[in-house]
């Protein structure tokens, strides 16, 4: 039902989430933001089990911000991805496992930009592009067919509205909205939400 | 109760008894009961959910959570209003943390000399009822405030804060009605008979909902509650001006 995805450039990552808070049939909210700030350069994306990513991703972000307060660094995106998994795994079998699926997308100064998928199984994937949700089947195919590593901004950009126009087309349910952000050396910027009537 | 939080709950049973004990609250409460060693396979599609399996009293009869609330942020402040049919279930859940959650937030007065915001009060609920997800709790409250937030959470642990809430078996009706009159710019009076409208619309379509409608009006002054109104009468009401309008 709900729908994320990442895209990661030479020097940037563009990430988008669908707004649509749901209880069974009815959406109780039409702009619900999904990612989570961990730090200056860090998202993570979080969908799943109602209570359970709220809870998970706010835990995860404590941390991260508790390591920067201790340290006097932040976490590279990498160590925040792999921290996050471990937490995860830890909780998978026990009585009370996190059912979330998560993108985690930042920019390091050393490394450049990173995009990790996650899943509920606490599975870790660097990945190029990664997509969450129903709408990951209708859309991986078209990042499959147009992604190039060497994507300029805008490109990017528009490869994400080719992914959107195709949910509009062909996916049962009606999403919207989606939030749109970037992340690159300069940290995360927002851009222009997607609405149904925008080209 | 402080005079200027208002929460909605579900329905009203009567009072569970409670041991003298950790301040009133038998300590199962606090600890779900401990998950069969060996997983079934009967749960849902995630293979490791201990949680769900935890031992239970057999139920005497299947729970039913049927009501009609609602709530939505105006100019003027805030309403809530619920109808007042009472169906098995959530409650007598509703009620007791209703208790628990106006004594956290009594003792967090006191210990820090300042009232909780609604957003700390949603936040305190929610991680409360976090340790009991996946079990039979069924709690919805949409906690409305003074200082113009209209909060929902849940038992699922879901917590939203948004301008317009409808919760219940009746909801999707009571949506229908709200979606396409409500805005920012209604009077007070304009206000209340909308949300009388929809909370009537609601007992109309829903079987579990049904009896009274029960209306407060939440500012930063405080609380006022409508006197509560049989809504067999507006019922009549309603069909003598169909009736008007089809003769006339």
């Amino acid at each position: 039902m709900e729908y994320l995805i990442g895209i990661q450039g030479p020097d940037f990552v563009l990430v988008a989430a669908d707004n649509v808070a749901a209880s069974s049939i009815i959406q109780m909210k039409h702009d619900y933001d999904k990612m989570f700030k961990l730090s200056e350069k860090i998202l993570l994306l979080c969908v799943g089990e109602a209570g359970d990513t709220v809870q998970f991703a706010e835990y995860i972000q404590k941390n991260v911000q508790l390591y920067k307060m201790r340290n006097g660094y932040e976490l590279s995106p990498s160590a925040a991805a792999n921290f996050t998994r471990k937490n995860l795994a830890d909780y998978l079998r026990s009585r009370t496992p996190y059912h979330v699926n998560l993108l985690l997308a930042g920019y390091d100064d050393a490394d450049g930009p990173g995009l990790y998928y996650m899943d509920y199984l606490s599975s870790l994937a660097k990945a190029p592009f990664a997509a969450h949700g129903y709408g990951a089947f209708l859309t991986l195919s078209i990042l499959d067919r147009h992604y190039r590593p060497d994507l300029t901004r805008d490109e990017a950009l528009d490869l994400l509205k080719k992914c959107v126009e195709e949910l509009r087309k062909r996916f049962i349910l009606n999403l919207h909205s989606f939030t749109v952000r970037l992340i690159d050396k300069e940290g995360i910027h927002d851009l222009e939400k997607l609405t149904a009537g925008a080209k | 109760m402080s005079s200027q939080l208002l929460q909605l709950h579900v329905c009203k049973l009567p009072r569970l008894k409670k041991s003298r004990r950790n301040s009133g609250i038998p300590l199962h409460f606090f600890i779900p009961t401990l998950p069969n060693p060996a997983p079934s396979n009967n749960r849902s599609l995630f293979p490791y959910s201990p949680a769900n399996q935890s031992v239970t009293v057999r139920r005497p009869f299947p729970l039913s959570h049927g009501t009609t609330t609602l709530g939505f942020i105006f100019q003027g402040g805030v309403i809530a209003a619920a109808d007042t049919r009472a169906s098995a279930g959530g409650g007598a859940d509703c009620m007791l943390w209703e208790r628990i959650l106006t004594r956290e937030i009594r003792l967090y007065q006191l210990r820090h000399r300042r009232c909780l915001s609604i957003r700390g009060t949603a936040k305190l609920l929610s991680f409360m009822l976090h340790p009991f997800k996946g079990t039979e709790v069924c709690v919805a409250l949409t906690l409305c405030g003074w200082d113009k937030d209209l909060i929902y959470v849940c038992s699922d642990g879901a917590r939203l804060q948004g301008d317009i809430f409808s919760v219940g078996s009746g909801s999707p009706y009571a949506y229908g009605v709200l979606d396409r009159d409500l805005r920012w710019s209604l009077s007070k009076e304009e206000a209340i008979s909308l949300a009388r409208e929809a909370v009537f619309r609601a007992t109309h379509r829903d079987a579990y909902s049904g009896n009274n409608v029960d209306l407060f009006h939440v500012t930063a002054q405080g609380w006022s509650q409508r006197k509560r109104e049989d809504l067999k009468e507006e019922y009549y009401r309603d069909m003598k001006r169909k009736t008007n309008i089809v003769e006339g």
